[in-house]
Formats: C-alpha cells, structure tokens, sequence
C-alpha cells in the first residue's frame, strides 16, 4: 500500500488568510478597544480598565447578562424536547408525515426580520389577530399585552426564537433518526419491546451525538441571537428583553461608547467559545464513533 | 423624534462585533468626491427627494462647469453611514442633518465649516429664516446650517367626531386634559393614542410638560451639563404628571407594546379607537396617506398643547423637531461652490413652492400668501403661526442631547411611563449621565 504525501499547505492559505482578516483581527482589535474610551469620531483615548469598572457595576449590563442566560436556558428547554419528537415522528415514512413535514419547515424559509414583524403584527394590542380572536367566548386569556407585559414580552420572545429555529433542529433529529438501522427495532419487537421501550432504549440512545450538536447550537445560537429580538421588541418594554448582545448593540450603536461596547463583545466571545469547549468536553465529542449496531 | 416613514429600523446592524472594529481602521483624507469629482450631497430620501434633486440640477443649469450631485439614503442607515465617515475622514461636501447634539459632537471633532459669515454678509439671508428654528444649528453664537425642510413642532390631534358625542371641547389646561381623560376613559376608549414602543413618543409629553411648568431654563441646564440639572422641580414635577396620566389610564394599558414606526398610534386616532394623539405636525400627511376620508370629512381637529396654570413657561412654546439642515464639511474642497449653492439655491422660490405642495411648511419669514393658496391650508397656516411666534422652539431632547445622554434619557422614560421607577428615581439616574 503506497502512503499519498499530504496535501501542501499552502491550499490552508486563502482560508487561514480570509479567517485572520475577517475574525481573529477585528476580534483582536475588539479587545484592544474595551481599553480605550471611543464615541467613532474623536481619536480613541486610553481608559485603563474604565469599561472594564463600568462593566462590573453596570445593572443594567447585568441583567442583561441575566436574561441571555434565561433566554438560552429556556431556549433548550423547549427547543430540545419538541424538535427531537418532532423529527423521530417526521423520520416515519408514511405519506402523511412527509406532507406534515413540510408544513413544519416552513419558518426555516423565513427571514429573522420578516418573522418578527410578523408576530408584532399578529401580537399587537389593539389590531392584532389574537386580540381578534380573545373576543370570542373561552379565549379571553389570549386578550394580553403580549410583548408590553413586562412579565410577558422575554418569554413570548423565547417561544417565537423556537417557532423559527425549531424546524431547523427538527431536520436534524429526522435525519439521524432515518440512521438508526431497522434491525434493531426488529430485534427489540421480537423481545417483546413496545413503542415506548423503542423509543427510550434505543431511538434516544442512537440520537445522543445528534442531541449533542443541536443543544451546542441552541445553546450557543441564542447567546449571541439578536436580530429578532432586536426588530420585534428592540429590548423593551424597559429592558424586559435587552438581552446582552442587544446591549452591546445599544452601547456601540446608539450611545456611541465603542470602548465599553467592546468591552461587553470581549465577554460575549469569551463566553461562546468556553461554552462550546465546555459542551464539546462533557459530552465526549472527540472520543464520538458510529455505534450504528448497538453499542 | 424623526420622521415617521423614516425612523424604521429594521436589520441596522446585525454585525456588531466586527463592525465595531472595522470602523476602527479609519484613514484621513480628503472629502469624497461625486461620481463626477463634483461636490457630493448626502440626503436622507423622504417626502422632499425630489425638491434636492430639482434644486441640485437648477444650480448646475445656472452655474456651468459645476457638477453638484445629490445621494440619498435611508433615515437610520444614513445616520451611521454619515458617522463612520465622519469618523473616517471622508466625509461628503454636504451633509444632511437634523441640528442639536449630534451636529455639536461634529463640530467639536472639527468637522463642519461655520457659516455665520456666509449668511450675515447677505442681508436677504441674514434675517430671512426663524431665529427658534435656527437655535438647533447655532451654537456659542456661531451658525452651522441652512434649514431645508418644513418646521416639525409636536401638536395635539383630536378626532372632532368623537369630542362632539362625548360633549368635550379640546382642552386649554392641563385640568381640561384630565377631565377630558375621564370622560372619554368612562365612555370605553382609550383616551389619548400613544406609541410606547416607539420610545421617542414618550419624550414629546416630557419635553412639553417640562417647558410648560418650568420654562426652557431646566432643558438648559440639562444642555449645560450643569450638576444635578435633572433633578430641577419641574423635571419632577412633570414626571409626577405623567406617573398621574399613566394612573388615570389616559394611554390604556397596551400602550408599552403600540408602534408608531409601523402606524399603530395613528391608526388608533383615526380608526376611532383614541379621540387624542400628541404627534410631530407630519402626522397629518401619515393620515393623508392611510385614511384621507378622515381629514375630508372634517373629522381631524388640531391643537397647541394644553397650558399648565401657574407653571413658569409660556403657553405659546412648542417642541419638535425644528427641521432638517443642510451642512458644509470641514473638509471639502469644494466649500465655496457648497455656500453657493446653500445660499442661493436652497429654499429659493422654487424650492419653497416645491416644500409646500408636499405638505412642508418652510421656516422662512413672509411666505403667507403661499401657504394661503396651498391645499389643507388651514392646517400650514397654523403649523407656520405656531412657529413663528412660538417664543421658544425647543427642540427634540433625543436630537439635542449627546447620543449617550439621549439613549439613557430614552429608557428612563420609558421606565418612568411603566411605572418601573419614580420621578425622583429618574432624576438620580439622568444626573448620573451629566458627569
């Protein structure tokens, strides 16, 4: 058997190029930026640990921090579950299931902006189509400020993050649920293993990689989500829902404190990236190998 | 407070991080010529496109050889856009703007030329535009601008119709306001249209109360960064009005979630829904455009906002924003050709006939019998009284304040509309913004 020399390393060049010039600098430059007081106009002043003080003492960053915890943990929390049935249910191949399947992935064709204009549309006050509907008898508890209700508006955004991402995670759960070979659903039937049994011992065991992958992008994916948020409730009402990327936004975009904005992007990176390490480690992704035949 | 059409702010900056550092590798240089290598003029598209565009192409028909040339962008987007260039040296020849805060951190960076000297030196021009007007582009005596839009002062709309049935007359006094709150609040409609969501909307009653229990002087301490400022008794005072509005239900409960950007508050004016609305003067073409039966019908009442007895400002100030500038960069190459044009071509008699058919009301002295002749003449001839002899024209805190300071004056007043902090409360945190 002849060994084929490895590839030059030069084919690394245009991406390592593209990479450093479009991720690692301006993130290095971010860095350097949290140090020096900046409003994009005047020369950048050096601060010392100016933002870095603020950001210790700023509640408001706080809580902003607080609800991007909130919103990803409770992201998982209905993401995971409903997305990992719906996919072991669309992985059947029955002609009604394909049909409901395509219903289903419809919001993955759809714009962050366009969605969220959409559900503004159909939550508002006085003309929306649920305030229409709680006028008919039984549906009165439909009759809310839906995203105005302090109490409200964080967990209304939460459940229309799911509607649009849930599809996506869906199509992965369906996929590697169509992986998992017939024979051991037929070995289990033969020893008297129903529905239930299949499902827990040996569907949800088969799909542990996928469920890993997924819950690392739900994860992640909503610590730095922002547009929707952004376009549906632009943070209110107050800062029921300025979840931390919202903040820097805020900070850099409106107040023009580009020094202190960055401050808050350095945290943001910092805590993606340890987050998918961390994920990464836990859930043993580098020791990962088929376990198509039962393991 | 912006134009209405023009205030979405859709997908303005999804790619923070990397943005923030781009923008951070500015080099300096010269402005940024047209396309021709003329002089360049950036504008914000909206109702007056066409009248830039007509005045640009009668300046170059008049001045052979010269090439001015006009770009225009979106409302938010511009703002940005016009910063980072700013901040990156490439500024275009002219620059669209709306006065105040963010005109002063351009001036104090060394970006904009004075034209005080261009304008006195011309006698026509030197008295020709509202002094309350031109406040918003004066600053330490010195004049950064030529307005080139209609006056925008905020006025209390009410639906006649609805006053009528409910045996309401449009209130003079603070008094007259509550009362009519409670009657219509009684009769099941949400008395007065608010667009919470909007944020700015909320300003218009602080920036009105304000003046009307204290006079300009506590804004103007506020301006002057002077200690404590916020915590002046008619700030206090104000917001205690406000906290006692949001009581009596006088904006419903949904009003934290009503938009103004997408039509909602106009929509609740018109639809019948709410008899009252405090709104910029370009309300009125907002219900042109979505529901011109209403102003036919005669059905649109209009109004100053109510005075406050005993309060230290004149009933006759108003607040708004005062227009839109067209300014001269620092660092154009092309600046004689740019005053030109500023001092003889805008807000000509073309120009002016041209603002008057959409609706814009010129700040610019002895054009009665213009406005006369228009169509909703009614409706200008107020808007341009009001003005002009409004003794004070404050201007939109959001527009005259620095950007941070206008930000945090924002959310606290929304908090100060939910009932989340009191007036004592907001004026600690706004005190907070002043060191």
């Amino acid at each position: 058997m002849t060994t084929h020399a490895a590839p030059s390393r030069m084919l690394l060049l245009p991406a390592l190029a593209f990479f450093g010039l479009f991720a690692l600098a301006p993130m290095l430059i971010v860095v350097a930026l949290s140090f020096f007081s900046w409003d994009g106009l005047a020369a950048p002043q050096w601060a010392g640990l100016a933002n870095w003080s603020r950001f210790v003492h700023d509640s408001v960053t706080h809580q902003a921090i607080w609800l991007s915890v909130k919103v990803m943990l409770l992201s998982w929390l209905l993401q995971t579950p409903t997305s990992l049935l719906l996919g072991v249910f669309l992985a059947g191949r029955q002609r009604y299931r394909a049909v409901l399947g395509a219903v289903y992935i419809l919001p993955l064709l759809l714009s962050a902006a366009a969605i969220a204009i959409t559900w503004k549309y159909l939550l508002d006050p006085n003309f929306g189509l649920l305030n229409a509907v709680a006028g008919l008898p039984g549906l009165s508890v439909l009759h809310q400020n839906w995203l105005g209700d302090g109490n409200l508006a964080l967990y209304v955004v939460i459940f229309v993050i799911g509607w649009q991402f849930i599809p996506f995670h869906t199509l992965l759960y369906q996929a590697a649920a169509r992986q998992v070979p017939q024979s051991l659903y037929e070995a289990a039937a033969i020893d008297g293993a129903g529905r239930w049994r299949q499902l827990v011992s040996i569907t949800l065991p088969q799909l542990r990689y996928t469920t890993v992958t997924s819950s690392t992008l739900v994860l992640v994916g909503s610590l730095t989500y922002f547009d929707l948020v952004f376009v549906m409730t632009n943070g209110g009402p107050g800062n029921e829902t300025r979840i931390l990327p919202l903040d820097m936004y805020v900070n850099g975009f409106a107040s023009y404190q580009m020094g202190y904005a960055s401050a808050i992007a350095v945290v943001l990176v910092l805590f993606g990236v340890s987050l998918s390490l961390l994920l990464v480690k836990l859930s043993g992704f580098t020791k990962m190998q088929s376990q198509m035949e039962g393991v | 407070m912006v134009r209405p059409m023009t205030r979405r702010s859709f997908i303005a900056g999804a790619a923070s991080a990397a943005a923030l550092a781009a923008t951070a590798c500015g080099t300096s240089g010269p402005s940024r010529p047209g396309a021709s290598g003329g002089p360049l003029i950036w504008a914000v598209q909206g109702g007056a496109s066409s009248i830039y565009q007509d005045s640009v192409q009668r300046f170059n028909q008049s001045h052979p050889g010269q090439s001015l040339e006009v770009q225009l962008f979106q409302n938010d987007p511009y703002k940005q856009k016009l910063r980072l260039a700013m901040g990156a040296g490439t500024p275009p020849d002219v620059f669209y703007g709306w006065g105040g805060g963010v005109l002063n951190s351009y001036i104090t960076s060394g970006n904009v030329r004075d034209l005080s000297q261009d304008l006195r030196s011309d006698p026509a021009l030197a008295t020709k535009f509202f002094p309350n007007v031109m406040q918003s582009v004066t600053f330490d005596g010195k004049t950064y601008g030529v307005p080139i839009r209609g006056v925008q002062p905020v006025v209390l709309f009410y639906n006649k119709e609805l006053f009528e049935q409910h045996g309401v007359q449009p209130p003079k006094t603070w008094q007259d306001l509550l009362a009519a709150v409670g009657t219509f609040k009684s009769a099941g409609l949400t008395p007065i249209a608010l667009g919470g969501a909007s944020r700015w909307t909320y300003l218009m009653w602080e920036e009105y109360l304000v003046d009307r229990v204290g006079g300009p002087e506590a804004f103007r301490d506020v301006l002057a960064r002077k200690s404590g400022a916020w915590s002046h008794p008619a700030i206090i005072q104000a917001n205690t009005m406000i906290q006692q509005l949001v009581d009596g239900g006088a904006f419903g409960d949904g009003f934290s979630s009503v938009n103004y950007d997408t039509g909602q508050q106009t929509a609740l004016l018109y639809t019948g829904k709410a008899p009252m609305e405090l709104m910029g003067s370009w309300d009125f073409s907002s219900i042109v455009k979505a529901n011109p039966s209403f102003i036919k019908s005669g059905k649109l009442g209009w109004t100053t906002f109510p005075a406050v007895p005993g309060g230290a400002g004149d009933p006759n100030d108003v607040v708004g924003n005062s227009s839109n500038f067209f300014s001269v960069a620092q660092k154009s190459r092309h600046q004689d050709v740019a005053v030109d044009y500023l001092k003889h071509t805008v807000m000509d008699d073309a120009y002016i006939n041209g603002l008057i058919k959409v609706g814009d009301v010129p700040p610019v002295q002895g054009i009665e019998q213009k406005l006369a002749r228009a169509d909703n003449a009614n409706y200008l001839q107020f808007i341009y009284t009001l003005t002009q002899t409004a003794p004070n024209f404050q201007l939109s805190w959001d527009q005259a304040l620095p950007p941070e300071q206008a930000e945090a004056v924002l959310t606290n007043l929304e908090q100060l509309f939910l009932k989340k902090i009191t007036p004592e409360q907001f004026s600690t945190a706004m005190n907070g913004t002043l060191r």
